[in-house]
């Protein structure tokens, strides 16, 4: 099995009702670090990870994986999860179910993710039932069951609690090392600090800088990304 | 009027045979025809609710207007396939219960189908996103959706059947209200009070609207457990 990575973005552009959301973006994303995407509200962070998940299509350019059978080799987490009201279990054997997996090795499959992400105490539980917190790792578990080489997430945990945060964060820890490639947007600096190594920063649907994660926040390069680091109103 | 009530009341409360044959037959007909709706209806609106093709929109209207079909015309329609000299006259089903149901289910699909459509299609702008992510597609998102929303479709069948049990005109005019073999109970209210026989009249309309608050309670109480089980 060849590796889907890098992930090449070719002068990537996506306009929606006449207004161009990302603006002629081309970045290499290679295996290995942990990408932060950064940006203020409105940058273009949660359309540019869809682009390179394949859920919206460029209006010009080209988004184009290396290997074969990219798209299922690569997983989503959304903001808020969406579970379909049946088991948590059920709804990681449904995620199998889909990729082709063999109905003999569904259960066991999903009973590991559970595990992995400590649920697996609440696996006949119906999912919508669970917790905020509980329902965005059942969606990691959904995403860990696959073995994605790359796992896309859109600010996880932008509606979670500090404890919740922190389970989640530990979970994408262990997806990193685990050999899956992290790509993620997110609003805050900590998080970006403990998870990232390296950012991309976009500004009004550009990538303004790319740096090192131990570069980028003590000297941000570019203009934008010094008012953002410090704090400032971008449009001010 | 008050006597009317009241031998009407006594008439339910004998197990009056003549009336519980015409109840069981509507019950019948009406029931076969919204589970055929049901069966036909509930993919056909996941199909156009999840579906990208040219002229859906007016697909969309034209089904929703399809939704207010008069009875009476369903009826003729429906009577003009099966007489024997229509297209399917060879059937032989003209004033059978079969037509009946075959005119019910033409008159219902559209109902079960449109609304179907329109929770689906509600459903989807949620799942969407998620289920492409998981590589989900076509049918199989269609059918995803619809089995998750089973509980909320419940409402769409349940108009269909309250359409169902309460129409006169397709049973009539492809059942013709032959005693015995086609008469159901809104046939008999209609026959029954122009003749003058308002107990038998006033006793199946009760029985009708008993029927109807039991089905809806029990449709309720589903739903309400279900929620509270799936979320």
């Amino acid at each position: 099995m060849s590796a889907i990575l890098p992930l090449r973005l070719e002068e990537v552009s996506f306009a929606a009702g006449g207004r161009a959301i990302i603006e002629r973006v081309s970045l290499v994303l290679e295996a290995g670090p942990s990408s932060i995407i950064l940006g203020a509200n409105g940058a273009g962070k949660s359309v540019l990870m869809r682009l390179m998940h394949g859920l919206l299509a460029p209006t010009a350019g080209r988004v184009a994986w290396s290997g074969e059978g990219a798209r299922r080799r690569q997983a989503m987490v959304f903001q808020r999860p969406v579970m379909l009201r049946r088991s948590a279990i059920a709804n990681v054997t449904y995620a199998l179910e889909v990729a082709g997996v063999p109905a003999a090795e569904r259960e066991r499959l999903a009973t590991d993710a559970l595990s992995e992400v400590g649920l697996r105490n609440v696996a006949r539980r119906p999912a919508r039932v669970l917790s905020g917190g509980e329902q965005q790792r059942l969606a990691l578990a959904r995403a860990w069951a696959l073995h994605p080489e790359v796992l896309f997430l859109d600010e996880p945990t932008a509606s979670l609690d500090p404890g919740a945060t922190r389970e989640i964060e530990t979970i994408i820890k262990a997806f990193d090392a685990a050999g899956t490639k992290i790509v993620m947007s997110t609003h805050s600096l900590g998080q970006a600090r403990r998870l990232g190594d390296e950012v991309i920063f976009l500004h009004q649907g550009r990538v303004a800088e790319r740096a090192p994660i131990d570069r980028f926040f003590p000297q941000p390069a570019s203009p934008e990304a010094v008012a953002f680091v410090k704090g400032e109103l971008p449009w001010a | 009027m008050l006597d009317a009530i009241l031998s009407g009341l006594g008439l339910v409360a004998t197990l009056d045979l003549r009336l519980w044959e015409i109840v069981g037959l509507s019950l019948a007909v009406s029931l076969s025809a919204v589970a055929l709706a049901t069966l036909l209806g509930l993919p056909l609106g996941a199909a156009i609710a999840v579906g990208r093709f040219p002229g859906r929109q007016a697909v969309i209207v034209v089904l929703n207007a399809l939704m207010g079909l008069p009875p009476v015309v369903v009826g003729l329609f429906v009577y003009l396939l099966l007489s024997r000299a229509g297209p399917l006259g060879e059937l032989g089903l003209l004033f059978t219960p079969q037509a009946m149901v075959i005119a019910q289910t033409v008159l219902v699909l559209p109902i079960i189908a449109a609304l179907a459509r329109q929770s689906v299609e509600d459903a989807w702008r949620e799942y969407e996103e998620q289920l492409r992510s998981l590589g989900v597609e076509g049918v199989r998102g269609a059918f995803t959706v619809l089995w998750d929303i089973r509980f909320s479709l419940l409402t769409a069948v349940l108009a269909g059947l309250g359409r169902a049990s309460a129409e006169v005109g397709a049973v009539m005019i492809v059942g013709g209200n032959i005693d015995g073999v086609t008469r159901v109970m809104t046939t008999t209210i209609a026959l029954e009070t122009s003749k003058g026989d308002l107990p038998l009249a006033l006793g199946l309309g009760m029985v009708l609207i008993a029927i109807v608050l039991a089905l809806n309670t029990a449709a309720h109480l589903v739903k309400d457990a279900a929620q509270r089980r799936f979320g």
